[in-house]
């Protein structure tokens, strides 16, 4: 059983590996702050975030798949954080009642799956009630397959089997066992087995020897014998013990999938919730395949600024698409980083089959999403500025292939602007070659101008906006790059005002 | 031929065959240790009295390279490794019958024991034919095998072995225990009840899961329950169990006494093999020397220390090999230089070599002529002697007279930093004295001192020194290199490195 929610065919496996660069990406894009967000404290719910949102999906198909669950989520937010109680009560039963398997006897290991079963069926049932009574409320694919899966697999016919199994396995009747001889003519591959008839009966054929059999007592006062006789029984029970406690076991770790497979869901349902009440608008985005080249977005907001600052954001207009090559310059303090940040969230939120922070969003997905910012100076290695910028560029390069992103911010400025423009131009000529596409803000003007001047049908060009009397809207507007960067403006503020 | 022994032939006389206490050389030259980790994990084979027993006749090192040689096919050392290993199991099945006390148990393990037994031979039997074999031991013992594996006795015991095996395997029976009472009858198809429960939850898995299966004590031997039981079964299948009674009286003792001495003494080559593989794997090589007792111009290229490199290897150190060579009237290696620079490792080499080599083994080296000595004789500086110094030298001089006295022409001396606890006058004195006698005793010998005036002392001296990094004083080569000893070069460098030379101090201390 499968609840198949984050992929149409397959688990979604929290231990996989997240992409190289995850710290990097964390901190440049302020994650962290999205996490939270979608955790509101529960440490699980931030670690699957996390998760989900570093390893993007690069199939448009499975992030409509998401989508899809998303938006039945948020129309049945109720139902399905009731769904999501079944394996948080699961835990919390275990904890109460100290239900575990730890027992190093074999008889000790049945008796504790017994009772762990019987709690698991409770929940079980209550799975299957919720199926029951809200199943029509869903729309979506994976919701609709769930439900159907639920109702059919743990049908009533099935609970009362469940439960003839945790009667019988009490042993009233005693043990049988069946055995070969291994080496040594000694007992081996002891087997339980289930007798085809009650005792009486067997008994009887026994006497009237329709069977051949022999028996023997052991002696009341022959502990050794009684001993014996123990770790036969045990040598039986061990493997219906074994395959009880690994049922257990089983349903256990389908009630972690669940939780797993539901976590993202939840998250997303806590972000949304707290970016409407804010008046934040929010969309699902159309995910293009990864050749194509298109970014267009409508009010697209920086996500994590606005849940920083608790009210809305300037949102930003920007219409790039069949563009490899964003180019973005333009006055000191005027929106550019944070520009440049909501680019970067946007394409993680899309590609893990969230909605976007965008009164519209439309882009290709990319297959690796890379950040090389500046970053500030270490004291410890002054000299080494610029070679410390290179390695993570080299980094960068090891990981990078077709059809990826990267968002540069501010990069190869440790340097001269000549020798900065010509490793920035070096490095993006090629990164074009390779079809790779790039977000660059930049200070470098002659690297800027100098992209500017070839005219290439592929790049676009965006300032940060200041109008006449220096005023910064924070919007982000097309335009040729300028010379200056308004670095004055922002000495008037500080020395002159 | 009749064969009988594959690491002894008729002309090594009976003394020498096995020898129960370790040569007194053997801990200074390490050799202990190396011993021990040849035969470690190889203690039921008691293999140590065969490696303390040097050969004194040429023709016997040659048969046992001969061996060696065909033993390194891997086709060959596999066949044997698999029938040691059987043969190993065998025994200890054997054992334990000995030691078991209800009689289908005895004679269920005795069907064990000879099963494998068979197996064995009849394996090894064949596999000494894929091979070609130069040695003419183990030709005669292939002969022997041969004519063993397809005798009257042998092939009967095979089949009954066989026959009642596979009877034995089709025995399936049902115990039920309620209570204190058993009863036992055969198994009748019932359902396995595991499975069932298994199967009623399977819909729930996800992944791999946990064994909970309790790791049950078992002991090889039976209970009287289970002996009980067991007895319940041959009464339920008569005529199996009536003929593993016959079985078992006829082929009491199956054990060949000539394939038990072989599967002993074939250990002795293995192990040795086994043990150098690990070097040859790690870049290091092994010769097979030629052995003259009569010609004293010795050498070996590319030798080393294999009880260091046992050491090293493991942790990917790096093993430096030394090479050496006497010719003419060159009888007496003198190695002089720095301390820590591998002159006792050099020492140890040269009489590891010798030792190794009249095992009848390869030794460290690319390539490798060596002498047959009759006896070796080591006299080494014991470190951290409490006795006064008075005490230890009159040792030194006592024990080195001893050795001279028994030394002949044929012999090899090792001294490794003798005198070193007197002055060094007193030292310079008594090691020329000591050295004249060695010299007219014609025997080879190495001398590692801190006298330089030793190295130069005759025609029949040659002087070896370890060597530095020359820029780096501090950094030992470990090479130990035939030149003329200057006790002066490795002071002249530390001095240099700290600028502290004749040259330096005139530049630094300006005018």
């Amino acid at each position: 059983m499968k609840a198949f929610l984050m992929y149409p065919d397959r688990d979604f496996d929290p231990e996989q590996e997240l992409p190289a660069n995850e710290q990097t990406l964390t901190q440049d894009l302020e994650l962290n702050t999205l996490f939270e967000a979608m955790a509101r404290g529960d440490e699980f719910l931030a670690e699957l975030a996390k998760k989900a949102v570093l390893s993007s999906l690069d199939d448009p198909d499975t992030i409509r798949y998401r989508q899809e669950i998303l938006k039945d989520c948020i129309k049945n937010p109720a139902v399905v954080r009731e769904i999501y109680r079944i394996p948080i009560d699961s835990i919390e039963n275990k904890r109460e009642h100290w239900l575990g398997i730890f027992s190093r006897y074999p008889g000790g290991i049945l008796s504790s799956a017994v009772e762990m079963l019987a709690m698991f069926v409770g929940l079980l049932k209550n799975l299957r009630k919720i199926a029951g009574e809200h199943a029509d409320g869903f729309e979506s694919e994976g919701f609709t397959r769930f439900f159907a899966m639920i109702k059919q697999e743990l049908d009533d016919a099935y609970f009362v089997t469940v439960e003839d199994h945790l009667r019988e396995l009490k042993f009233r009747e005693g043990v049988l066992l069946s055995a070969g001889l291994g080496q040594g003519n000694e007992g081996a591959d002891y087997i339980l087995r289930k007798p085809k008839e009650r005792e009486p009966h067997w008994i009887k054929r026994v006497f009237t020897n329709n069977s051949p059999a022999c028996s023997f007592t052991i002696p009341p006062r022959d502990n050794h014998g009684a001993s014996a006789l123990a770790a036969l029984k045990d040598q039986g029970i061990n493997l219906v013990a074994n395959a009880l406690a690994q049922s257990a076991d089983h349903i256990n770790d389908f009630l972690n999938m669940l939780r797993i497979e539901l976590a993202f869901y939840i998250g997303s349902l806590n972000l949304y919730e707290q970016l409407t009440q804010m008046g934040e608008p929010v969309s699902f985005p159309l995910p293009v395949v990864r050749g194509e080249r298109q970014h267009s977005l409508v009010g697209l907001y920086d996500v994590c600024l606005a849940l920083t600052m608790k009210h809305k954001v300037v949102g930003n207009d920007v219409h790039a698409d069949d563009k490899d090559l964003v180019v973005i310059t333009g006055a000191n303090q005027g929106g550019k980083s944070t520009f440049l940040r909501s680019v970067g969230l946007a394409q993680l939120m899309m590609q893990c089959g969230m909605f976007v922070p965008a009164l519209s969003f439309r882009a290709n997905v990319c297959n690796g999403l890379f950040t090389h910012y500046k970053r500030e100076e270490d004291v410890t290695m002054n000299s080494g500025k610029l070679d410390e910028e290179l390695s993570r560029m080299s980094d960068i390069v090891d990981h990078i292939a077709p059809d990826s992103m990267v968002l540069f911010n501010e990069s190869f400025a440790a340097t001269n602007e000549r020798e900065g423009s010509e490793i920035a131009r070096q490095i993006v000529s090629v990164l074009l070659e390779k079809r790779i596409k790039i977000f660059f803000v930049t200070h470098l003007y002659k690297f800027a101008h100098g992209f500017y001047d070839r005219k290439m049908a592929n790049a676009i060009f965006l300032r940060a906006e200041r109008q006449a009397d220096g005023t910064r809207t924070f919007k982000i507007i097309e335009g040729e790059p300028l010379q200056t960067s308004y670095g004055e403006d922002l000495y008037d503020r500080i020395f002159v005002a | 031929m009749t064969f009988y022994s594959i690491l002894f032939n008729d002309a090594e006389n009976d003394l020498t065959k096995e020898t129960p206490e370790a040569p007194v050389f053997f801990v200074d030259l390490n050799l202990d240790q190396i011993i021990d980790a040849i035969t470690e994990g190889k203690e039921e084979y008691d293999l140590k009295p065969f490696y303390y027993a040097a050969l004194h006749d040429a023709n016997a090192i040659k048969s046992r390279q001969a061996i060696m040689r065909d033993l390194e096919n891997k086709t060959l050392m596999a066949s044997i490794e698999s029938f040691a290993q059987k043969m190993s199991i065998t025994r200890r099945y054997l054992g334990l019958v000995d030691k078991l006390y209800y009689k289908y148990h005895k004679e269920g393990w005795i069907l064990e024991a000879a099963a494998l037994y068979c197996d064995a031979v009849s394996c090894l039997a064949t596999d000494l034919f894929q091979v070609d074999l130069e040695s003419g031991d183990l030709l005669a013992f292939r002969e022997y095998m041969t004519n063993y594996a397809s005798s009257g006795a042998f092939t009967t015991l095979r089949e009954e072995t066989k026959a009642l095996k596979a009877d034995l395997s089709t025995v399936k029976y049902c115990v039920r225990i309620k209570n204190s009472t058993v009863k036992v009858r055969k198994y009748e198809n019932e359902a396995d009840y595991s499975a069932e429960v298994e199967r009623t939850f399977e819909k729930f898995k996800q992944g791999a899961a946990r064994d909970y299966r309790v790791h049950l004590y078992e002991s090889s031997g039976m209970n009287h329950v289970e002996a009980q039981i067991l007895d319940c079964v041959a009464r339920l299948y008569p005529n199996i169990f009536s003929r593993l009674d016959r079985y078992c009286a006829r082929h009491a003792s199956f054990l060949d006494e000539t394939i038990a001495v072989f599967d002993r003494e074939v250990q002795f080559f293995v192990a040795y093999l086994e043990y150098i593989a690990k070097f040859k794997q790690a870049g290091l090589q092994f010769c097979y020397p030629l052995i003259s007792d009569e010609d004293k111009e010795i050498y070996d290229l590319a030798g080393f220390d294999l009880a260091l490199a046992n050491k090293l290897v493991p942790e990917d150190d790096p093993i430096v090999c030394n090479d050496f060579y006497l010719r003419g009237q060159e009888r007496i290696l003198v190695i002089t230089g720095p301390n820590q620079g591998g002159k006792t490792t050099f020492a140890r080499t040269f009489g590891q070599l010798h030792y190794l080599a009249s095992l009848g083994c390869p030794v460290p080296g690319r390539e490798a002529r060596l002498f047959l000595y009759d006896r070796l004789f080591t006299h080494f500086e014991k470190e951290e002697d409490i006795k006064n110094l008075r005490g230890k030298l009159e040792d030194d001089l006592v024990r080195i007279h001893e050795i001279l006295d028994r030394a002949t022409s044929n012999s090899i001396i090792i001294m490794n930093e003798v005198f070193s606890s007197t002055t060094l006058r007193d030292a310079v004195f008594l090691g020329k004295k000591v050295m004249a006698k060695t010299i007219q005793l014609d025997a080879l010998c190495v001398f590692v001192t801190f006298v330089d005036e030793l190295a130069s002392f005759s025609e029949k001296t040659v002087s070896l020194v370890s060597t530095v990094v020359p820029e780096n004083p501090a950094v030992r080569t470990f090479k130990i290199v035939r030149k003329p000893a200057d006790g002066l070069a490795y002071a002249t460098s530390i001095a240099e490195k700290h600028g502290l030379t004749y040259e330096q101090i005139k530049e630094r201390i300006k005018t």
